[in-house]
């Protein structure tokens, strides 16, 4: 049993894995001859080998838990005692939650915004242009970086050394090594510590989302720009209409219902974001958010009550933009 | 947007550098160009090379910082390095084998975790995807909605209770945890997309194979997998991405030690307790980042396809 739970050398694991693999083939093969050989079988048996596995993942890792931990945040720290809903009141109403719901809000406003308008305005002007495949890529790009990758990328970007000048000369004593700070100097501006200082450093993780979207955003509206039918765009420029007014009556319109999946997608996935606000600040701050704090709550401070509320509530936000998406994505398939 | 003077006709463009490559395309491109009502104007060219440019250098910078020597970082910037170029792999070495780092030995936990945990889901949500869309049982669709319902779950609602259970199994901290997890919470959208895919195939194909005697297992081997490989091929991607790159569900089942961690958890790691040592995390950070890249541009045209029919994760 040993040998399957701890593995230390580099071989041991692979050797770990590929048993792993072999392992599942061999059940799903069992299952999967069992239903081939035995003829005559009821279909409900052939059901339940195709869709027993999934149902089973899906029941013990899904909903189980899920429904586990609704009913934890209706208990204390320890889950010994029913509290009603006081750990929701403690979220809601304490100021140190309050900041976090504050920044909660402004991540999941700012990011699908500011990054589906940047990639609408990219995508259109490279639109059919030479460059448009290497264009695309270099937008395109952080998106197969990590969020922790990203993150470090924009700390480096962020770097503050303390300004020193000498007071005869004016000459810089201390170089920057962050990009933006370089920037500020060059203009004339002292350097700033910009993941220090509230309450703007939250704008500046936001930052960080909004350059890994902005891809997403851009290759998704890309192909809904190219697929607006030539008629109407030939009928709209024989009206006089050209560049912005182009693109706010006919391009804008006419990819609405992308624009919305695209929209609510960024939506729901700033609204779990954990990694950047955990790598670049550690939540310290005031640039907490949601699903931050309730890793915070359940491991660091084992209040497993209030950590089971905060999961819950960030449970509640996502379903309406679900809803709303997927509603959205049938229309979007439609024009597509 | 409301900034921008009205665009420019095409012929009135004057040289401009970034312009003289849009001055030499072709006259069907011009067409287009016009027809589409692009912002054809110097502005147009300028935004769009402002945006590009603000996109790259970000990384642009950790790389070129990741082969300077440690000192060099230290003292100057790296828009600085043409003025005196000296590079090193030092950095790289001190990263994948150094003692205080070590990340050789995360990378390979990386692919340990990351081979089971992109073959099993899909090799299940395949066999489930086949099931709601080609086997005739009642209660079907609502057992589909049931499994397409689940994917609103936010996996911070299920991460304490999992754990729980591992650790009554008695398998906390090892691979399997992982393994399993990411299976779990790859399911729903895996079933989803492929079932979308499964659909889309011609039934008559389905019926022919049955008339000639194939059961449901052969059907699904002979007919439908190797229709169907484009569309694995685009799930595999994403999956491979969201795996490699994760950083949650691998801090809460395998917490950091080097017998299981991910590189993101100890790149992560890194960068909490060794925050100004720029030279191990921005090599860290590039070995982190070198696989997903390489499978992302190689394979770019798979990822778009399933970007366009859904597949995100949040």
């Amino acid at each position: 049993m040993d040998w399957f739970l701890n593995a230390e050398s580099a071989g041991h694991k692979f050797a770990l894995m590929v048993v792993a693999i072999l392992l599942f083939v061999l059940v799903m093969g069992l299952i999967l001859f069992g239903l081939e050989r035995i003829r005559r079988l009821p279909v409900w048996v052939t059901v339940l080998g195709f869709l027993g596995p999934t149902v089973l993942f899906l029941a013990f890792g899904l909903l189980y838990p899920g429904i586990r931990t609704i009913w934890t945040s209706f208990f204390d720290a320890r889950s010994d005692n029913y509290v009603g809903l006081d750990n929701y009141v403690t979220a809601f109403t304490e100021p140190q939650f309050q900041i976090v719901l504050r920044n909660t809000l402004l991540w999941v406003v700012l990011v699908p915004l500011v990054s589906t308008f940047i990639g609408l305005v990219y995508a259109v002007l490279i639109d059919r242009t030479r460059f448009e495949s290497f264009a695309k890529t270099m937008i395109f790009l952080p998106l197969s970086i990590s969020l922790v990758g990203a993150s470090i990328i924009w700390k480096f970007v962020y770097e503050y050394k303390q300004h020193a000048v000498n007071p005869v000369t004016g000459e810089e004593l201390v170089h920057q090594i962050g990009i933006l700070n370089q920037v500020l100097v060059w203009l004339g501006l002292p350097p700033q510590q910009f993941l220090l200082n509230q309450p703007w450093n939250t704008l500046f993780l936001i930052v960080v989302m909004i350059w890994i979207q902005a891809g997403f955003a851009m290759t998704v509206l890309s192909a809904a720009v190219k697929a607006i039918p030539d008629d109407i765009v030939e009928a709209a420029r024989l009206d006089g209409l050209h560049g912005i007014g182009m693109f706010r009556y006919i391009t804008v319109p006419s990819i609405r219902p992308a624009l919305v999946v695209v929209l609510t997608t960024i939506a729901i996935g700033t609204l779990k974001v954990f990694d950047i606000v955990r790598t670049m600040t550690g939540g310290n701050f005031g640039t907490s958010v949601v699903a931050y704090e309730f890793y915070t709550q359940s491991f660091r401070a084992q209040n497993a009550g209030l950590g089971a509320a905060l999961a819950t509530i960030l449970f509640v936000l996502v379903i309406p933009i679900v809803v709303y998406n997927v509603r959205q994505l049938r229309l979007s398939e439609e024009i597509r | 947007m409301t900034a921008l003077p009205p665009p420019a006709p095409l012929t009135e463009q004057v040289a401009d550098e970034p312009l003289r490559a849009e001055r030499r395309l072709s006259r069907a491109e011009k067409r287009a160009i016009a027809v589409k009502g692009k912002l054809s104007s110097p502005w147009a060219s300028g935004i769009a090379i402002v945006i590009a440019v603000l996109w790259t250098i970000p990384t642009f910078g950790l790389l070129v910082t990741s082969f300077r020597p440690k000192e060099d970082i230290r003292a100057t910037g790296w828009w600085t390095v043409w003025q005196d170029p000296t590079f090193t792999l030092e950095n790289y070495q001190e990263a994948l084998f150094g003692s205080s780092t070590s990340l050789a030995t995360y990378f390979v936990n990386s692919v340990v975790i990351t081979i089971p945990a992109v073959v099993i889901p899909i090799s299940i949500a395949l066999l489930a995807a086949y099931a709601f869309a080609w086997i005739d049982f009642r209660g079907r669709n609502l057992l589909f909605v049931a499994v397409f319902a689940l994917q609103v779950v936010p996996i911070q609602v299920t991460l304490i209770p999992l754990l729980t259970q591992y650790v009554d199994w008695g398998l906390a901290g090892s691979f399997w945890t992982i393994w399993l997890s990411h299976s779990i919470f790859a399911l729903p959208l895996a079933i989803f997309l492929l079932h979308n895919f499964m659909k889309d195939i011609p039934p008559s194909l389905v019926e022919a194979a049955r008339v000639d005697g194939a059961g449901h297992v052969k059907i699904f081997f002979q007919v439908l997998l190797p229709l169907l490989t484009p569309a694995i091929a685009s799930f595999a991607i994403f999956q491979f991405l969201w795996v490699w790159n994760d950083l949650l569900v691998a801090l809460t089942f395998a917490g950091g030690t080097p017998n299981v961690a991910p590189l993101t958890v100890r790149v992560a790691e890194l960068s909490g307790t060794r925050g100004s040592a720029w030279e191990l995390l921005s090599a860290g950070a590039f070995i982190m980042t070198v696989v997903p890249l390489v499978v992302f541009l190689a394979l770019q045209r798979y990822f778009v396809r399933g970007l366009l029919a859904g597949s995100v994760k949040g």
